[in-house]
């Protein structure tokens, strides 16, 4: 057997005249996004980050005509990641060759985030400190001497106001005339002493600095350790030997030490660099901000945002104005006339005239569906959402509930993807893997598949019951004691700790629209490539029941159990409607309600079950992405039967109560 | 005389079900002791307490006694919970036996250690002792948990006690940090303060875990 003794040679990397990347880090709320978006334009494509279920931006830009590739990526506060974003942070650093990281900072918290540029000089990457944020700081009376922050940190600063684009010009100057300076920090020699001890034990290639290997080691994480395990090889025994003799000799909690370590020498590089005057009063967002989450009237604020942006907004104009405007003027008076009269002159085969202008054809529903109703509802819903997000509202709201959540197995940040959900579930869905542990990502699945009616839903059945007094009423209850109940009795059942509350509150501002107008570009894109395919798919499966009589087989196999509803046969397709979009099937209730079928208990009744019944194709599909098959449909059989027993409960109810009449 | 563990089990048990229940005397059968018992009369010998019939009086050249007997008890358990780790039937256990260890000064000691606990970890109080009176006396800041500020209070924080690895990281890597200043804004629905120029919300659990220093 030969043995090659020689280095394998690397491979080349894919792209031999690949641009120059450009990473940005920071932590969450420190306006990394901003600064990805005023560098890279308006093109950038979001996508998963290879391997992982985290997605991030990139986009392009060009300086000093030089092409660079821009990465943009999830906050992180530490290179030793908590968080599933956190973890593909610091993977990108692990992988990626930047000619440039820049770091963008809050000047107002310097010193909170410094280490941080610590770690990444010490991981031997070649950082820019982008100090962005500095107008707030001014405005708070700060000083901050960014030429002496540069000198004793020996790398390019540069101050910036990314709200404002201020810096920008300036950024692109240090991109361009970036040259590697060494900066260069030592901790406390005995800490010195360890990581060298470590460092020299390890002998082969990494993409990261050897002390900053050593750091990761000593303070064990795991995928440090897995990396090197794998580089070294055979030497790695005495890798962990070297780690394992440095944590017992300390006898200390290492991670705490180097935390310490490095805001000790955060403090004194930030000496004679910061000034900052005694707080004088309180300001008017300060104020404004103890206002919302105080619960005597964080509560009442609550409510008023909720009318407002939600049912104002969302409710009487999305669904109302531009709804009636979209569908009633522009479909059924101008487009689909016209169009069924084209059909009707030249598309000869019926079946092609059913596909294309039928009951269930492409053009009358689902385009008509998409375009008319979904879009104005959800756009408008998505603009209120983007508007209250760049306020900084929805931490203070996490806090405000956190004490009910966690009745219900959740903490308070469970509450951003559960708002969400109002908008879109799917979507919604797909931001639960934002919380920390397995059992509140169920909970909190279980409760967006059954309690949460989605934007496009909520406006048709606000639309649909605010015709019968009273309905609205008996709907609202029984959706919010379903949650309730549920959420208490998933707490209950789900094994796993409970959850830990922990927050930053980000100061209250006034809502930026380049932020708000990009926030909810965004998600209507996401919306759109992940629904529209859908809208067609779901008519043309109708189209192919109602052709082959599949459709009619199982709105009659549905009839017995809309009886026991109390409802009438026709109902069925609203339910089988249903599952393709949530929206359809209250949309197929608003048909059946216009033809004067449903008594108002029938109508109630029909819009409860309706609303906790399964979700819609879009969000199974996604639930079984994010959780599994075994869950996704332990989940949708749940809330099929519940469903189908809280109506058939509620029918009796009011039949046996007489309310409603 | 030391007495002997089972009378100071008897003397403490008498406290619980007479100064804290607010009863003036106590059944035997409460006590879980027969009229018989060596530990009564070792009691009665020392006029700590006055057995007539099935009810037992705590005698007032019994209270002293009875109440750092008490003392002992609940430092215990504060010892075996807080800073042992030992929680549940064992750390209660545990407690039972070191208890009767707690003499000549070894208590205020384990007091001072302790920071002078007000209640035990069942939200039971302890009774203070001469170490926790000259701690008042001197005005010692103590060491507390971020629960026992008031809002608009400032502290300095002295360490995290969170057993989970993670979020002591993650408090940590927010800049929750030993040595860092702060100052409790809010305590209600959440713990909210500020650290430098940014606020910070934690629920009552973890704000139970982040010690601080008053002043």
């Amino acid at each position: 057997m030969i043995v090659n003794l020689k280095p394998v040679p690397q491979p080349e990397p894919l792209l031999v005249a690949a641009e120059p990347k450009i990473l940005l880090f920071g932590n969450p709320n420190v306006g990394k996004s901003v600064l990805f978006n005023a560098l890279t334009g308006a093109y950038t494509t979001v996508s998963n980050y290879p391997g992982t279920s985290v997605e991030i931006s990139r986009g392009r830009c060009e300086v000093d005509g030089v092409r660079y590739q821009v990465l943009d990526t999830p906050g992180m506060y530490s290179l030793l990641p908590i968080t599933e974003e956190e973890r593909v942070a610091r993977e990108i650093l692990l992988n990626e060759t930047p000619h440039v990281v820049l770091h963008v900072i809050d000047a107002r918290n310097l010193d909170r985030m410094l280490p941080m540029t610590l770690q990444l000089v010490e991981a031997g990457l070649p950082v820019i400190l982008v100090v962005n944020i500095l107008d707030e700081a001014e405005r708070l009376g700060m000083t901050i001497d960014l030429k002496l922050l540069e000198e004793k940190l020996g790398l390019p600063v540069v101050g910036a106001a990314m709200a404002h684009r201020r810096g920008l010009a300036e950024i692109r100057a240090a991109i361009a005339g970036y040259d590697r300076r060494r900066a260069a920090f030592v901790y406390a020699p005995d800490l010195e002493g360890d990581i060298s001890r470590v460092a020299s034990r390890l002998l082969g290639d990494y993409r990261l600095d050897r002390r900053a290997i050593a750091l990761l080691l000593l303070q064990r994480d795991p995928e440090v350790t897995e990396l090197v395990l794998s580089t070294e090889g055979v030497h790695f025994p005495q890798v962990e030997e070297a780690v394992n003799a440095v944590v017992f000799e300390r006898r200390t909690d290492l991670h705490l030490r180097i935390s310490l370590e490095r805001q000790r020498i955060c403090r004194a590089l930030l000496k004679g660099v910061v000034h900052q005057p005694e707080a004088q009063g309180k300001r008017f967002s300060e104020r404004l901000s103890d206002l919302t989450v105080n619960p005597w009237t964080g509560f009442p604020i609550l409510l008023l945002v909720l009318y407002l942006g939600l049912y104002q907004f969302v409710g009487v104009f999305g669904a109302g104005t531009i709804v009636d405007f979209l569908e009633g003027t522009l479909f059924e008076e101008r487009l689909n006339p016209w169009l069924i009269g084209l059909a009707d002159r030249f598309v000869l085969w019926s079946w092609l005239h059913e596909l294309l202008v039928g009951e269930y054809g492409i053009f009358t529903l689902a385009i008509r569906y998409a375009v008319a109703l979904v879009l104005p509802i959800v756009g408008t819903y998505f603009l209120a959402f983007s508007i209250i997000e760049d306020t900084g509202y929805f931490p203070r709201l996490a806090l405000l509930v956190d004490r009910v959540f966690k009745r219900i197995g959740l903490n308070g940040r469970a509450v951003i993807p559960l708002v969400l959900g109002f908008g879109c579930d799917t979507m919604a869905t797909m931001v639960t893997r934002t919380l920390e542990t397995v059992r509140e990502r169920i909970i909190a699945t279980v409760l967006l598949a059954l309690a949460i009616p989605c934007s496009a839903q909520l406006g048709v059945i606000l639309g649909l019951l605010s015709g019968v007094p009273g309905a609205l009423a008996v709907w609202s209850l029984c959706i919010v004691l379903i949650f309730l109940v549920i959420g208490f009795l998933a707490a209950r059942v789900m094994p796993g700790e409970r959850p830990m509350f922990y927050m930053e509150i980000p100061p209250l501002r006034m809502p930026q629209l380049r932020n708000v107008l990009i926030k909810t570009y965004t998600r209507m894109q996401m919306y759109f490539l992940e629904i529209f395919p859908l809208f067609l798919l779901a008519s043309v499966l109708l189209w192919a029941g109602k052709m082959t009589g599949v459709l009619e087989r199982l709105v009659s196999g549905l009839t017995p159990a809309m009886h026991a509803l109390g409802l009438p046969a026709e109902a069925a397709a609203a339910f089988i409607f249903g599952f393709f979009r949530r929206d359809f099937g209250a949309a197929g209730l608003y048909d059946l309600q216009t033809s004067g079928l449903l008594t108002p208990v029938q109508l109630t009744v029909a819009a409860v079950t309706l609303t906790l019944f399964v979700p819609c194709v879009a969000q199974f599909l996604m639930m079984k992405k994010e959780r599994g098959w075994n869950t996704a449909i332990g989940i949708g059989l749940f809330v099929t039967v519940l469903a189908f027993v809280v109506g058939w409960l509620l029918n009796r109810l009011l039949l046996f109560t007489g309310v409603l009449g | 005389m030391k007495l002997t563990v089972k009378a100071e089990e008897i003397l403490e048990a008498l406290w619980i079900a007479t100064v804290e229940a607010g009863d003036n005397a106590a059944l035997l059968q409460t006590l879980g002791v027969g009229p018989d018992d060596d530990g009564l009369k070792e009691l009665s010998a020392r006029a700590f307490i006055d057995v007539r019939g099935e009810r037992v009086y705590l005698r007032p050249e019994g209270r002293p006694e009875a109440q750092m007997m008490v003392r002992r008890h609940r430092l215990a358990e504060r010892l075996m919970m807080d800073i042992l780790d030992l929680k549940g039937d064992k750390g209660e256990a545990r407690a039972c036996e070191f208890e009767h260890l707690l003499h000549q000064g070894v208590d205020s000691k384990i007091c001072t250690l302790l920071n002078h606990p007000t209640t035990c970890p069942h939200g039971k109080p302890i009774p203070p002792g001469q170490c926790c009176e000259e701690a008042r006396s001197h005005g010692a800041v103590g060491v507390v948990a971020l629960t026992e500020l008031r809002a608009g209070e400032k502290a300095e924080i002295v360490y995290l006690s969170t057993a989970d690895p993670k979020k002591m990281q993650k408090l940590m890597s927010m800049g929750v940090l030993p040595g860092t200043p702060l100052q409790l804004n809010r305590t209600f629905p959440s713990y909210i303060f500020r650290v430098g120029n940014s606020e910070f919300a934690v629920d009552q659990e973890l704000a139970r875990e982040i010690f601080v220093r008053r002043g």
